[in-house]
């Protein structure tokens, strides 16, 4: 593993399967009825939130609360891009309190990694999104629910996700979410297509490790994992498309839309939803739909990626008897 | 004044010969030439011999942002990269739009001493594009401007161009347009392309550059003006540069040393000192400049030295500052680009740096051959030198330079202007 985790594409093929593996493991620790392992004791994290993102910052914080680390939610909202100084002055502020790790958010993309590289700071940086670049943590939750269902809890581990056929359907210019699902799927053997209208490929994305297509429906039949994007209302008057009726017509996912898939295939979505243009209601809340395990397999995943970057050699789940051993030594 | 005898320098690249400078001018240029009578003797062998460069795109920040740049400090910065004049930019604070701040530049640039200061007017009040500034006044004020920018900003709306165009033709002035449609470049932090698409960047794409210097070169055409373009950085910019030229319209147009050397893949690194406007393109927009610049097409070299102080960079790369400093590279960034590439021989730099900025610029007394008669405006380099640029070292007030650590080569070892050395043995007089 390297030192932080900024990119999906940083990971091989190897530190994905290990981290999804691993957060099998921390996900055991959900059904016990103490869900709290002592792996961080002692060690701070802080949560640097420049950009607001409730969902993301309360996975980190439960992952973190898991592991016993002792949390700082720091949530500088707004200012950062039109005062850039502040990121340095912040980073430069959480090391001097002696914080072992920093999970920054940001509007500006890139931030992490300067964050990571500057020389400002010498704790490891975890990237929960930056900007329209990437947002590698919620890559591998979504990666460990495909590989859940598609390959098997047990069945998966070791496992990449070869051959299965994934779709990414909607705002592929703006989101991090895609690019993040780019890199990280195709690291794990799957054959990844973009579904959008032609205004919302970025210019480039012919280089990527994907396919591109216009064509909902075309793609449909064959994919094994459809996940819709999230459309913010603000690309309406910025001409991405004519109306929010159109695009839901030619790119939103409905139950006649859903039936052209395969049986097996599940319908995903990084959330928040925007029910009824992008995803109607109906399929949202069918059995299909990963959402809400989505969320709860974030928690075992950002564990999964704490306890590697911080956790050094120690086993990340302790049982019972290990723990004896242990002790006697 | 002294007399002073530079020996056996390689005139713009040719055969070694003397070259006696008397007073402000040149006296004589010729082998063997005697040294009686000559305060100095400078050994100049196996060094080339240039008119003293001029650069038609300078930011001198002064007035309103001195903890970038002052006029002194960027004209010191100036005269240590070869340069005896350099055209100031009309976005400072507040805004070249008068005759009284264009006065104010041109008085400081004659109290530095160091290079010659000719100011850029704006060509709308404020830089806002809406309504003309008084070209006519900035022209007839002491500091005699001919060159109409507003650099930073594009002139987009259409009419206005033509109106700027149309007008500046009373006075043999020339608009300098920073092409940039300002819609198809909104939020846009880099080269739109493969990298911008993985980097997560807004992207600037290529036709907004485009399709600004079509519409006004047939502008140009159409008012029967004369029109430069600044900065130009893509191979599609350069073939409607190409075409305008072939078809007799008049335009003259200009490239950056970075954009002849750098490209869109070192913003990978998010280090914001690769942030600049326009943007790094891509290694084929790289050779199609230099090819461009090799056959005329590109008629010179500005640097768009643009200053910045640490904090405006030492940040993630959207809060950044766009620009770069280059005065003290450029010759040596045209060095490697174009003349070790075999592109152009030391007489076309000189053309590129000095002879055809000074035309585009109006200014009489730089730009001349390196013969009797002429105004001692000259600057020697050592060009077998090999060295790490090591910014500590600048005299520009900023350090924002993307050469930081990276070897060129090529050194100015000294600079005249008008007969007195700016620069003496590489180090400021």
């Amino acid at each position: 593993m390297k030192r932080h985790l900024i990119s999906a594409a940083d990971l091989t093929r190897d530190d994905a399967v290990l981290i999804l593996d691993t957060a099998e493991e921390m996900a055991r620790v959900a059904d016990r009825p103490i869900k709290k392992l002592p792996t961080l004791r002692g060690r701070t994290i802080c949560n640097l939130f420049f950009e607001d993102s409730t969902r993301t910052r309360i996975s980190f914080e439960a992952a973190e609360k898991r592991l016993s680390a002792d949390v700082i939610n720091f949530a500088a909202k707004g200012s950062s891009v039109s005062k850039g100084e502040s990121l340095k002055d912040t980073a430069q502020t959480l090391e001097a309190m002696g914080v072992d790790a920093v999970v920054i958010r940001h509007s500006a993309s890139g931030a992490p990694y300067r964050l990571a590289t500057s020389g400002w700071i010498d704790a490891p940086v975890i990237n929960a999104g930056d900007g329209t670049h990437q947002h590698p943590t919620q890559a591998l939750l979504d990666a460990f629910t495909m590989r859940r269902r598609l390959v098997g809890r047990d069945a998966g581990l070791g496992k990449g996700l070869d051959g299965r056929r994934i779709t990414l359907v909607g705002d592929v210019l703006h989101s991090r979410v895609a690019r993040s699902n780019v890199d990280l799927l195709h690291t794990l053997g799957a054959e990844v297509t973009l579904v959008a209208p032609p205004t919302l490929v970025p210019v480039g994305v012919e280089t990527w490790p994907c396919e591109v297509s216009y064509s909902l429906d075309e793609v449909l039949p064959k994919s094994d994992a459809v996940m819709m994007l999230r459309v913010q209302r603000e690309r309406m008057n910025a001409a991405f498309f004519p109306t929010e009726r159109e695009y839901s017509r030619r790119y939103g996912l409905d139950s006649a839309r859903m039936a052209k898939m395969p049986e097996h295939a599940l319908v995903m979505h990084p959330g928040p939803m925007v029910r009824g243009m992008e995803i109607t209601a109906e399929v949202a809340d069918s059995d299909r739909c990963t959402v809400v395990e989505q969320v709860a397999n974030g928690v075992s995943v950002r564990m999964a990626v704490l306890y590697l970057l911080l956790g050094g050699s120690e086993p990340a789940v302790t049982t019972p008897a290990a723990a004896r051993t242990e002790e006697n030594k | 004044m002294s007399k002073i005898l530079i020996r056996g320098a390689k005139v713009l690249g040719g055969e070694p010969q003397d070259v006696l400078i008397d007073g402000e001018t040149i006296a004589e240029v010729g082998t063997g030439l005697s040294a009686d009578g000559v305060d100095t003797v400078i050994e100049a062998s196996g060094q080339v011999l240039l008119p003293g460069l001029v650069d038609l795109h300078t930011h001198l920040r002064e007035p309103g942002r001195e903890d970038s740049e002052t006029v002194l400090t960027g004209t010191r910065a100036a005269a240590a990269g070869g340069y005896t004049a350099v055209f100031a930019m009309a976005n400072t604070f507040p805004v070249a739009d008068t005759a009284g701040v264009v006065e104010q530049v041109w008085r400081l640039g004659k109290e530095s001493g160091y290079c010659d200061v000719q100011p850029i007017g704006a060509v709308t009040v404020g830089l806002e594009g809406k309504k003309l500034s008084e070209l006519g006044a900035m022209h007839e004020s002491a500091a005699n401007v001919t060159v109409f920018s507003d650099d930073g900003k594009c002139v987009d709306d259409a009419v206005i161009m033509r109106r700027a165009l149309e007008y500046v033709k009373a006075f043999g002035g020339v608009v300098a347009q920073h092409a940039q449609e300002p819609r198809l470049t909104e939020g846009a932090q880099m080269n739109e392309g493969t990298v911008s698409a993985e980097l997560g960047l807004g992207g600037w794409p290529a036709v907004a550059e485009e399709s600004i210097i079509a519409r006004d070169v047939l502008l140009a055409e159409h008012v029967g003006s004369r029109v430069h373009i600044c900065h130009l950085s893509t191979a599609g910019s350069v073939e409607i540069v190409r075409w305008a030229k072939s078809r007799g319209i008049d335009v003259t147009a200009e490239v950056t040393p970075h954009h002849l050397l750098l490209t869109d893949e070192l913003v990978r690194s998010y280090n914001p000192v690769y942030k600049v406007n326009p943007p790094l393109r891509t290694e084929r927009d790289v050779m199609a400049l230099r090819e461009a610049l090799a056959d005329g097409t590109i008629d010179i070299v500005a640097t768009d030295h643009a200053p910045h102080p640490h904090e405006d960079k030492d940040c993630e790369w959207a809060a950044a500052a766009m620009g770069m400093v280059g005065l003290e590279t450029a010759l040596s960034v045209v060095q490697q680009t174009m003349v070790e590439t075999g592109l152009l021989d030391w007489a076309g730099v000189a053309d590129r740096m000095s002879f055809a900025p000074a035309r585009i610029g109006s200014l009489p007394n730089h730009g001349r051959p390196v013969s009797a008669g002429e105004p001692a405006n000259l600057t020697l380099v050592d060009t077998s030198y090999r060295g790490a640029v090591d910014p500590a070292h600048f005299a520009s007030r900023s350090r924002n330079t993307p050469y930081e650590g990276r070897e060129l080569p090529g050194r100015v070892t000294h600079t005249f202007l008008r007969g007195r050395a700016t620069v003496v043995d590489g180090t400021l007089a």
